[in-house]
């Protein structure tokens, strides 16, 4: 039955050509334009470290004086070198990382290379497992490492490529500036999207590429960068003692119970600091967990949110179109439907055979928007934004395009399938 | 044009007649909100920069190691840029308008206010106001005995003491910004608050917009007569003719590196292209929205034509008919043509409805302004406009139908 359905869709397309051409072209615009926002959307809005995200949290603390004070503020973002250190050193959490983000001049051994800047992270040891960092060669450092200043850095794979050719580089120097560090890791391909642990250095940023421990890049006075909010008077060198927010905390809390004993900790922290007459503020201490701190922070851009309302109302148009035109379709064919009725069909099989041409329809118009959202992703990807490269296809997506065209035609075909029929196959008959 | 039998007869196709009303509706609503975005991204993109856009170019070098005489080398490098022929100033800056990066303050008229006045973003750096080019419209420009070294600046501000006589004593403002501290009043003489530490207006200028962060007022800036001392994140900037700037680029960056051949270049551009990136978003979305607004209306259009062919082709007979009884090839295309403009102005009523609905939405998820009432007849024109053009074609089809078509039996 479903063949005989099909051959009669495909004559019937062939009697309306243009008309059938519309219809197909306007869901293929409507599937292509929703298809290439909704990916960028679900690009963007991913989860950084699925199966991990929900154990690692931010803590954060509200250290300010009593200047621009509102009640019921968010604190900030980031925490200063006193905190930070003071939660590091408590291990409240099972892991916990302390950083910050700056730039390094390297200097290349190989005399045809000149000195480069490249992003760089300054950081605690426990960074790497944290977030399942991949090692290509070697490993991270160890938290003794950290307290001893170690001379000792981890580099990433395209470094490692640049300087060494490739090769294990472990033991090796790398020279940044005026100091030697030695090479202990290469990380494998890494770039967690979005740059989560560091939204002020770029949202969709790729990952820096030298990795230093905070406390050996204090102490060499490497470049820093990234965001830094100050309360009062401070200078670069003495950041360890200043009135200003500039590092990153993220804590790794395993069950929802270490969760709630963390942030039972934070207040209580906060309270000491109060009576130690550090903090002035009241107690104001939040725990967000990773997807709660990308949608705290507004990850996504506006824009892309925008893109895509604006291209699911351009679908709905085109498929309001589409039934209209479909609806216009089936009518004109009346007479047709009549005599079939008249022969014996019931409204069941009319019914059945009209939606599997609305079907058919929905099915070229999914094939065009694909290739229309193909076409749609590579013009994203020549933008010059950030997350332009992120832009691409997955399975999940192809998917879902094929449902959404699919989907959408037969909703688009329900109405007018329905209606004509209603058709009374004696009336048609007469008429003709 | 009788009305009448338009309306009795659209009554005889409601489904239809409503699914184009409301492809209409959601097309004019849409449209609407498309154009005042488009706007809204146009007015950002023009905004006033204040500077001499098309005479600046900006150059970033680092040095690869620390130096202990970071000043004398600003200096030199300062000097060998000026010796450069056809550069008439020379600056360096902590920041660049449009640049994308900004330190900002909370700014008071009284040092034991509870919440800064404004937030105003903070120009520093050697002769930059001279090199920018700001139009200076009340007081004097920042002179070389106001200056003081940013090292010594931030030491004193570590100290704590308000009045030290390392920190900088004067500044020079927009008139934005003066006009919002001190309304209706010279704001020459008067002070103001970065935190304790009192702070004279010897100057200001018509306009200098802020790197970033517009929502806390694009044109509140400020520029303190701070030197910089080549740590850090700062630019030299210079200014030459426009045709003169790939060249004055090209012999500068020669001058720099024979300074010091070790030092890293990081940034190397005119004024032009850090305007053109610092809205680059803004004109891919404007570009998106006019992409989205056209494949709205052609969508809409070929819909009028697919539905208007079909009730032609529907109603031969009938046209046919009222030919033979006298209605002349006008009577029928005007039919037609009112009959389209008729659903266009229920379309229309509905989608100003709607318009603002989704104006309120937008307003309400991504901060948007109110849609003024000016954006309403640009949707409605549009749709007019569309929906008589779509409509031609097959009304004239149906104004060509002859009247022998009455008396054929099929």
């Amino acid at each position: 039955m479903f063949t005989y359905y099909l051959e009669l869709a495909l004559r019937s397309f062939k009697r309306n050509k243009a008309l059938t051409a519309l219809m197909v072209l306007a869901i293929a615009l409507g599937i292509g334009a929703s298809m290439t926002t909704l990916t960028v959307l679900h690009v963007l809005s991913g989860d950084p470290l699925p199966g991990k995200s929900q154990t690692l949290f931010v803590p954060q603390l509200d250290p300010q004086n009593m200047e621009n004070y509102r009640a019921g503020g968010e604190p900030p973002d980031q925490v200063t070198w006193i905190d930070g250190m003071n939660l590091l050193r408590s291990k409240r959490a099972d892991h916990q990382v302390l950083m910050t983000a700056g730039t390094v001049a390297v200097q290349p051994s190989q005399s045809n290379l000149d000195p480069f800047y490249v992003d760089a992270r300054y950081t605690t040891a426990d960074f790497f497992g944290m977030f399942d960092v991949p090692l290509l060669f070697g490993h991270g450092w160890s938290a003794i490492d950290d307290d001893n200043k170690a001379r000792v850095a981890v580099i990433t794979r395209s470094l490692n490529d640049k300087l060494f050719g490739g090769k294990d580089s472990t033991g090796q120097m790398l020279q940044l500036g005026d100091s030697g560090l030695r090479i202990v890791g290469v990380l494998d391909r890494w770039r967690p999207n979005p740059h989560f642990y560091d939204l002020a250095t770029g949202s969709y940023a790729e990952s820096e590429d030298v990795f230093v421990p905070l406390t050996t890049a204090r102490d060499l006075k490497l470049g820093r960068n990234g965001s830094m909010d100050c309360w009062g008077g401070h200078t670069e060198d003495h950041l360890e003692t200043a009135p200003c927010t500039w590092l990153q905390l993220w804590v790794q809390l395993d069950s929802s119970d270490k969760a709630a004993t963390y942030k039972q900790y934070l207040k209580h922290y906060s309270q000491e600091q109060m009576t130690l007459g550090r903090f002035v503020r009241p107690s104001n201490v939040r725990l967000r967990d990773l997807m709660g701190w990308l949608d705290y922070q507004s990850v996504v851009p506006s824009d892309v949110q925008l893109q895509t309302w604006l291209a699911f109302g351009f679908l709905l148009v085109c498929l309001v179109n589409t039934v209209g035109l479909m609806l216009a379709k089936f009518m004109r064919r009346a007479g047709e439907l009549g005599v079939r009725r008249a022969l014996g069909a019931s409204k069941r099989s009319l019914f059945a055979q009209l939606l599997v041409e609305s079907a058919v329809i929905g099915l070229g118009g999914g094939i065009g928007g694909l290739v229309l959202a193909f076409f749609g992703l590579w013009e994203v990807r020549q933008r010059p934004s950030s997350y332009a490269t992120l832009a691409h296809l997955d399975m999940s997506m192809l998917l879902t395009t094929f449902l959404l065209a699919l989907g959408a035609s037969i909703v688009a075909g329900l109405l007018p399938a329905w209606r004509a029929c209603q058709i009374t196959p004696a009336l048609q008959l007469k008429s003709n | 044009m009788e009305i009448r039998p338009i309306v009795s007869s659209l009554r005889r196709h409601k489904i239809t007649a409503w699914l184009l009303i409301i492809e209409m509706a959601l097309t004019c609503a849409i449209v609407c909100n498309a154009v005042f975005l488009i706007s809204q991204r146009l007015d950002r993109m023009n905004i006033v920069s204040g500077v001499v856009e098309h005479e600046l170019v900006e150059i970033k070098v680092a040095d690869v190691g620390l130096h202990p005489d970071a000043k004398a080398r600003v200096e030199a490098d300062l000097a060998a840029l000026r010796r450069i022929a056809g550069v008439t100033q020379v600056g360096v800056a902590s920041q660049l308008p449009l640049g994308n990066s900004s330190s900002n303050n909370g700014i008071m008229l009284d040092p034991k206010q509870k919440m800064a006045t404004i937030n105003a973003t903070m120009y520093q750096g050697q002769n930059l106001l001279q090199a920018l080019g700001t139009q200076l419209v009340a007081g004097r420009n920042l002179g070389d005995g106001d200056y003081r070294d940013f090292d010594s600046v931030m030491k004193a501000a570590a100290d704590g003491d308000p009045n030290d006589a390392r920190m900088p004593k004067v500044v020079v403002l927009t008139q934005t910004m003066a006009d919002r501290l001190w309304p209706g009043q010279s704001a020459l003489g008067k002070q103001i608050y970065l935190g304790p530490v009192p702070i004279t207006v010897v100057g200001v200028v018509a306009h200098l917009v802020r790197p970033n962060n517009f929502s806390l007022g694009s044109e509140y800036s400020m520029a303190l007569p701070v030197r910089l001392t080549g740590e850090g994140d700062s630019s030299y900037v210079i200014r030459t003719a426009p045709s003169e700037r790939q060249r004055a680029l090209k012999v500068a960056l020669a001058a720099l590196k024979k300074l010091d051949p070790k030092r890293v270049v990081l940034q190397k551009r005119t004024w032009d292209e850090i305007r053109e990136s610092y809205f680059q978003n803004d004109h891919a979305m404007a570009g998106l929205l006019v992409a989205v607004c056209v494949a709205l209306l052609v969508v809409t259009a070929l819909g009028i034509v697919g539905l208007a062919s079909f009730w032609v082709a529907q109603r031969r007979r009938q046209i046919g008919v009222r030919r033979a009884l006298g209605a002349t090839r006008a009577d029928i295309l005007h039919y037609f043509q009112t009959e389209n403009f008729l659903l266009a102005t229920i379309g229309i009523a509905i989608g100003m409805v709607l318009a603002f609905g989704i104006n309120l939405f937008l307003m309400k998820h991504y901060e948007l302004p109110r849609l003024p009432v000016a954006y309403f007849p640009v949707g409605a024109v549009a749709l007019w406009v569309i929906g008589q053009l779509a409509v031609l074609g097959p009304a004239l089809r149906a104004a060509a139908v002859p009247p022998v078509v009455a008396t054929r039996s099929v």
